[in-house]
């Protein structure tokens, strides 16, 4: 009966490796679109600062107004325990963000610092413009550096 | 004892000494520093370039870039490996040091005890280094702060905890010929110099064989990540498909194409590269797109 012991612990490891909760992936998902829209804008600050398009006041000041806006959105439903990468593909979240919540806020916090910042000056010149984004970018990388999985 | 035994003895007697030959630690000549002074504001960019900060700053989340107390722990196939204290504090760090020792720890692997160091230090490239950078790198460092905490002793299992055997590993693989070679641009080999000698991109970027030495036949075409899950990514080869443009703005700014930001161990390396010359960056991002093309 040995075969079918092996084969009993092969369906077990299936089932212990189910399917995350709907509710969980919603959220997955819905942290990972508020990355896309960071992404979406950055394009744009990122984009003059860099130099891969012309500075235009208004442009950089819409996208400097939606980065503010976009990381004042509520995060307490959108990290849910259990939504770590060691339980779902499709994320890169380490579980040391559930381990070290008080850091991984601060590290928000620090985001949301640099967006207002970036949103008094970004309509203020280039050169305004490109130390702001660069600071903002730092508290990004602070956070992925800690807890985001290397792709 | 017999002649036949009496041969076997001598020939054996003969090999181990030629082994304790090739495996003994050697440092430059010496009179390789002693014509060299030490410039310190040229060395800042030296520091930079070749990443010091990156590994031997604290490890705590605001720690000061220039404070190089060490600590970081690098954990490896052959164990685990923690950067010293590099700050010039006379007794945990390298104050006490001569420009001399300097120039031999960091363009030879050696230590100013005569031995060897272990290549995550990674003076494999720093040989290809001019030495009056490596002068100059010395000068800055003494000019930085000091700190006394006292280095962690690395925790490696038998055979890689005897130093010794780190000769035969330097006589495989320290090999101070540039790697990608031919007929290079100005600019091109401005960026080899920089990226081979001191910001020393291959030494994760490329595949290591199982002595640890880098596969120079797969230079920077990606490798596992030797510390934590996920691959290093490829800079060179099918897979990798930025522009000069895009490797240039990235090092300075952090941000890819698809302005993503840097994190892991690449943001450590961006926040001291990202502060050289632009002419700097552009110059290795056209290296790295020739490297590509080996």
């Amino acid at each position: 009966m040995a075969f079918f012991k092996v084969i009993s612990g092969a369906a077990l490891a299936v089932a212990l490796a189910a399917p995350a909760l709907a509710q969980d992936m919603n959220a997955v998902q819905a942290r990972q679109g508020q990355f896309k829209l960071y992404g979406h804008n950055l394009a744009v600050l990122g984009g003059m600062a860099q130099g891969r398009m012309d500075y235009d006041a208004e442009m950089a000041q819409t996208a400097a107004d939606n980065m503010f806006h976009l990381t004042r959105h509520d995060q307490s439903r959108l990290w849910p325990e259990g939504t770590d990468s060691s339980a779902i593909m499709e994320t890169r979240a380490k579980a040391e963000i559930w381990e070290n919540l008080d850091d991984f806020t601060a590290k928000f916090v620090a985001l949301q610092e640099a967006t207002a910042a970036l949103q008094g000056v970004a309509g203020n010149g280039l050169d305004a413009l490109r130390p702001a984004v660069g600071a903002m970018g730092a508290t990004c990388g602070a956070c992925h550096e800690v807890y985001r999985e290397e792709s | 004892m017999n002649r036949i035994g009496a041969l076997l003895l001598g020939l054996g007697t003969a090999a181990v000494a030629v082994g304790w030959y090739i495996t003994q630690p050697v440092g430059l000549p010496e009179t390789v520093s002693e014509r060299l002074t030490g410039d310190a504001l040229a060395g800042e960019r030296i520091f930079l370039a070749g990443g010091c900060a990156s590994c031997h700053m604290g490890t705590e989340d605001d720690a000061d870039p220039k404070l190089l107390r060490g600590g970081a722990e690098f954990v490896t196939q052959f164990g685990t490996f923690y950067a010293p204290n590099i700050s010039p504090d006379p007794e945990h760090g390298i104050g006490g040091w001569t420009q001399a020792q300097f120039m031999d720890a960091v363009m030879r692997g050696v230590s100013p005890e005569g031995q060897h160091y272990y290549p995550a230090f990674p003076y494999t490239s720093y040989a290809k280094a001019d030495p009056q950078d490596i002068a100059d790198l010395y000068a800055y460092m003494q000019t930085l702060p000091a700190d006394a905490t006292p280095s962690r002793a690395h925790d490696l299992g038998f055979p890689f905890n005897i130093r010794r055997s780190l000769g035969v590993w330097k006589a495989l693989y320290m090999d101070r010929d540039w790697v990608v070679t031919g007929d290079l641009t100005a600019q091109e080999s401005e960026g080899r110099y920089l990226a081979e000698a001191l910001a020393h991109c291959a030494e994760c970027h490329t595949p290591r064989d199982a002595l640890g030495g880098l596969d120079t036949g797969a230079w920077l075409t990606g490798a596992p990540n030797p510390s934590g899950s996920g691959r290093i990514p490829a800079i060179a080869g099918d897979e990798f498909t930025w522009t000069a443009f895009d490797i240039s703005a990235y090092l300075e700014t952090g941000f890819t194409p698809s302005f993503d930001v840097a994190g892991g161990s690449m943001a450590k390396v961006i926040a001291n590269l990202g502060q050289l010359e632009k002419s700097e960056l552009d110059a290795i991002a056209a290296y790295i797109l020739r490297a590509g093309q080996r």
